[in-house]
This record gives C-alpha cells, structure tokens and sequence, in this order.
C-alpha cells in the first residue's frame, strides 16, 4: 500500500486525526477502492466517526487488488505524527503512508523543507472491522450549517458540559445544556440559546422533538469543519436515534455518529421549554417580580418548544447489558467479511450504542428493537463464540 | 424583589467580566448585595475559609446603562443574594461581544441571576442567549453578617509595590514555606520574610511610600502618633491566602496599600476607579 498526500491535504488528514481523537483512543485504517478510512469510537460505543479519503484527495493512492487489511493504532501515536498543524503547515511537502505488512508497521514519512525526512514506524494491531451503519435518508429532520455558527453556538456552553439538547420547530432550534438529575438542578447554571431557520443554509424540520447528546464528541467534529470551512450537515430523528453529523466535499466524506438519550427520559422532566424567552423579549422586568420566594413560573412569551409525543415505552425500558454488547462486537467480526466493492450498509447497526454517563435505567441503547437487525438469530449463538 | 440591569457599552462589559473574573478567582462563593448605588461582592471571614474576608464594592452607575431594582423592603432597599462568582464570570465571559447584556433576578426552578445577552448574527434577528446562574437569597435576619468593614486600628499603612512584582516574590517564596512574615513602617519600608529549617530568603523593598491617612483614618487619632517611623509592624501569614489575593488580579489598581496590624491581621485595599477591594488576612498565631 502507497499513498501520498501532499501539500494543504497534509493538514487536513492531520485535522482529521486530532478530531477523531476526540472519539476514542484508538484509530482503525481501513485502505478501501472507494478511498482511505480512518475511524474511531469510544469506549462506551456511544459514539463513532469516521473520515473516508477518497483516492483523488491523495497525489498517489495505490494498494494492492483484493487488499484486504484493516488495523488499529494507539491515537496518540498518530497524533504525534501531526502535531502541531501550523508547522506542519509550512514546513510538510508531502506525507507518505507505506504498509509494512511483515513488521505489523504503518510508515508515515513526512517529506519536509531542506531535505528534512521525519519517519515515523507505528506499529498496529490487527483489528476487526469497525463501521456503524447509519441511514441519513431515513431521518426526519435535516439541516445544514456554516460550522461558523455552530462553533458561536457551543462557545457559551462550558467545556466541561456533557450533554447539550436540541429542540426543533419549523423555524427555530433551541440549544440547551442538559442537567441530569434533579440535585444538580439547583447548582448548574442553565444556558440556552435560538439559532432561526435563516441562520442554516438549509433547514427541514418534519419532527418537533428534542433530542439530547454529548457536547465532546460534536466538538470534534466542528474542529475539523471549522478548520476545512466545511458546512456541517445534521440528521436527526426521533430521540433515542443516533444522530449523524457529515462533512462533505468531492474527495472527503466524514461522519459522526452518537447516542442520543431515548425518549422515557424526556417524561420525567416538567416542561422547561416554558421557562426561557425564545423571542426578543419586550421588556421583561414586571415579569420578573420576584417576592419572597413565593413566585409562580416566569411564563414565557413566545410559545417554547414541543416536546414529541413520547412513543410506547416498552420498547425503552431495559438497561444496557455489558455482555451484550461484547456480543454484538463479535457479530460486527464475523460480517467484516463483506464484499469490499459494495458500499458500505448504510442501515444502522445500532447496537453499539449504550450508555455515555453510568449506567441508569433511564438511559437505554435499545433503539434496535425497533430497526431491522442484520444477522439477528445469529446473536445466540456467538454468545459461545465471545 | 426585583432587580434588572442592563449593559450596552463594551468597555463596561468588559470590566464588570474582569471584576467578578477577580472575585471568582478569590473565593467559590460569595455574597452578592445590591443597593440602589451600588454593588457588593463580600465574603465575611469564617473558620471555613481561613477567616479570609473580602468588600469589593462596585459603583453602579459606572457599568450598567441601566439599572432598577426593589430591595425587600422599602425601608429595607436591598437585596443580599449567595451566588458562585465562577458561574457568572464564566456566563459574562462567553457573551463579550454581545449588543447588550441585561442580568436580572429571576424565579426558575430557584432563584436565579439571569444573562440575557443579545448576539449579533449574520441573519436578520440577533440571537438571544440565557445563562440562569442559581442564586440563593439571604433572609435579612442574616444581612448583619454582611455588613462593611470597620478599618482596623492599624499599626503601619504602606503603598504595596507593583503587584506583579509582588507575585513573582510571593510565588517564588511559596516553593519554600507554608508561612510568610510581612512586616513594613512607615519610612516606605517592606520586608517579605520567609524562614525554615534549611534557609530563610528576605525581599526588601524601598521608598514605597506611606499613604496619608490623617486623624479620620485610625481610631487612636492616626499613625503618625505612633512614634518612631522605623518601627516595623509585621504580621506572618498563610502564604497561599496573599498568593490566592495576587493571582487574581488582572489589572493594575491606581492606588495599592497595605495596612498592618502588629500580629493580627493583613488588611489590603485595591482602589480603582470605579471599583474598591478590601481583603483581610488574619495572622497565624
């Protein structure tokens, strides 16, 4: 396997490293026809990225017919490869990524100014092949942003902030930080803002709900958008449902997935969407006529958002089993086996995602319940094989 | 109760986020208490935090635009709030470039002290955001706690040298004792003195200068009744509390003093122009 990069592309697969570091500790390269894929999740399998590189975005890409080969690296090792984008910046001619396939070694030499050759032997581990499979057409709302103002939007949310939720209309997105439980209620501060239709390049909305995610991992991605100027498309559906955040342009694709917090959870919490004014507020001060604690809601003036109407909880309750996970992971090993010419099944394999924050039986990863499973009767039976 | 203040002027956003900035850097939590004139930001010294106290009090009319509010009373005109002071400089810091930041009392799930800052965007409306900083508000049977510090019977009253200057001593001594001695007269003089097993280090410093505090200041008719100006009063100190002091301050005061009181307390005064900062040390025994 030979693949060259050269020139501003060198920081843009750098960028990409940093970002899905974000993710999880270790990078999968999977060197495909269709192009280079680089991909990474986390430990909880809550969330899972993946940048696929086209040949046309290499100055050479060549690997062998019928290569079939995927890997794994510490993250951190190929980081140090990149780091410090500006220098590489102006310093990096060319980047080549060899395959030591007797060595178990991925070989990244930097062709830099003067003659200067930094070489860098990482050694990988076999690994299995690691692809979450996500269906954007299928989800009901769809809307596309400058990562600019994602970026301005994040900004007033602490870095510490776990999750974040988004509720839609058919105008507006309300952002808020998510506040777990009831205890840190009275010591967090609560921050929401509005983003209007008009602030995205495109915005469909076919579903008024909220939907809850991690903050961290969408960062991640906005560093590589912000980096490239890419606008960052987000599919959305119903809570519970991955959300898929993409970056596109002719020779990369990048795609975030993540968990997000299933539907019983949204019963338990009283109508917040009530209490923040969503408009220009007139002037509010009589509104806010505070009296010895004895005070009535702040009610607002522009309707806040709907909450969905939570569909049947059955389907919800059951907390997440370790075990079943693992063997899900095991199945994932036995279809890595699949056609490398197909495309990459585009329906999600959801079973990776469990839990961000401990467990709690709130929080469940069983929205497979309710999509088609691949290899289904096949689970019981690699129970052995784990 | 009811309280509403608004700023539009970035230079004025921009000093109210540095001034609570410093006070967040100071202490997790303190009391805010607000009159129709003013500001305060107070800690009253406790065994918690190493009878530590603090006044900062802010004029008004220096940062907000506007500015209303309804104390619990009309006889009783103020309103004493306990609140993080990371919270709010953290909710002030991320809307720096806001049209205009109003921050108001507010009822949510609790007493909250809201930021409604109006953002400019690209698109037709400006975006609104909501940062609700829970607040706990202080029953007035407990306002006594929190009351202006009296200024103390002190011995010496001394210009502090530049306090960076100040903080790269201070910081340096830290790495070798728990203890600071800080003694001064008023000929100018200051001395830093630290001493363990192993080495004692001493700065000095000269010409400081001595602030003219006349008959109103000390309650015995004033300093200069004390006698021999060479006599140094000095008073040892956890040295972290002066470094927790230092660390915190961003900007240079236009007056810096210290006042001392032999073996008992470190009192220093920050005074800028439309800020005051008190800060009382307590010796060790």
């Amino acid at each position: 396997m030979q693949c060259v990069v050269t020139g501003g592309n060198v920081k843009v697969l750098g960028k990409a490293v940093h970002s899905l570091s974000r993710i999880g500790d270790e990078l999968y390269v999977e060197p495909q026809e269709e192009g280079l894929a680089l991909r990474s999740v986390n430990s909880s399998r809550s969330a899972y990225a993946s940048f696929l590189f086209a040949p046309l975005f290499f100055s050479r890409y060549s690997i062998p017919r019928g290569l079939n080969f995927r890997c794994k690296l510490a993250i951190k090792s190929v980081q140090t490869v990149f780091r410090s984008l500006a220098t590489l910046e102006k310093t990096v001619e060319k980047c080549h990524i060899g395959l030591d396939e007797q060595k178990d070694r991925l070989t990244f030499t930097l062709h830099c100014k003067h003659g200067l050759l930094k070489t860098h032997n990482l050694s990988y581990q076999d690994s299995e092949s690691l692809e979450a499979v996500f269906d954007k057409d299928s989800c009901a709302n769809v809307f596309r942003a400058q990562p600019r103002v994602l970026v301005d939007t994040v900004v007033h949310f602490p870095t510490s902030l776990e999750e974040v939720t988004l509720t839609l209309s058919d105008e507006r997105m309300w952002v808020r930080n998510h506040v777990e439980d009831e205890a840190e209620r009275s010591k967090a501060v609560l921050t929401e803002l509005c983003l209007a239709a008009d602030e995205f390049d495109h915005f469909d909305i076919k579903l008024h709900n909220s939907i809850t995610f991690c903050l961290k991992e969408f960062r991640g991605l906005l560093l590589f958008a912000e980096s490239t100027g890419l606008p960052v498309t987000m599919y959305l559906d119903e809570p519970g449902s991955p959300v898929v955040l993409s970056v596109t342009d002719s020779v990369l694709e990048g795609n975030f997935v993540l968990a997000t917090l299933s539907d019983d959870h949204y019963l338990r919490q009283s109508n917040r969407g009530a209490d923040a004014e969503q408009t220009r507020p007139p002037d509010d001060f009589m509104n806010d006529d505070m009296d010895a604690y004895l005070i009535a809601m702040d009610s607002s003036v522009a309707p806040g958002p709907s909450t969905a109407d939570p569909p049947s909880l059955a389907a919800f309750r059951k907390p997440p089993a370790p075990n079943y996970r693992t063997r899900t992971y095991s199945e994932e090993e036995e279809d890595g086996e699949e056609d490398p010419e197909r495309p990459p099944d585009k329906k999600f394999r959801s079973l990776f995602f469990g839990s961000v924050l401990p467990p709690s039986p709130r929080r469940s990863s069983q929205p497979f319940t309710t999509q088609e499973v691949l290899a289904s009767d096949s689970e019981e039976d690699e129970a052995e094989a784990d | 109760m009811k309280f509403r203040g608004k700023i539009i002027d970035v230079a004025c956003l921009n000093h109210f986020t540095r001034v609570v900035t410093t006070i967040s850097k100071l202490t997790k939590t303190c009391v805010l208490r607000l009159t129709p004139d003013n500001l305060f930001f107070i800690l009253s010294g406790k065994v918690t935090n190493g009878g530590v106290s603090m006044w900062c009090e802010l004029l008004q009319n220096n940062f907000f635009d506007e500015y209303q509010m309804e104390g619990v009373s009309s006889e009783f005109n103020q309103i004493c709030l306990e609140v993080s002071p990371e919270n709010l400089s953290r909710a002030l810091r991320t809307v720096q470039c806001a049209k205009s930041v109003k921050i108001k009392l507010t009822k949510k799930h609790c007493a909250c002290l809201t930021v409604a800052a109006e953002l400019p965007t690209l698109s037709s409306a400006s975006r609104v955001v909501t940062h609700d900083v829970p607040v706990e508000v202080i029953p007035r049977r407990l306002w006594q706690e929190f009351k202006e510090p009296v200024m103390p019977d002190f011995d010496v009253s001394i210009y502090l040298p530049p306090l960076k200057m100040l903080k790269n001593v201070v910081d340096r001594m830290k790495n070798l004792s728990n203890f600071l001695v800080i003694e001064a007269n008023m000929n100018g003089e200051m001395n830093l003195k630290i001493q363990t097993d192993l080495v004692s280090v001493s700065t000095h410093f000269k010409d400081l200068g001595n602030p003219p505090w006349g008959e109103d200041a000390s309650q015995d008719g004033g300093p200069s009744q004390r006698g021999d100006p060479e006599l140094l009063a000095e008073a040892t100190v956890d040295i972290r509390k002066l470094q927790q002091f230092l660390v915190g301050q961003q900007v240079n005061p236009s007056k810096a003093m210290c006042n001392i009181v032999h073996q008992n307390v470190v009192h220093l005064i920050l005074l800028h122009e439309d800020v005051s900062l008190q800060y009382f040390i307590p010796a060790v025994a």
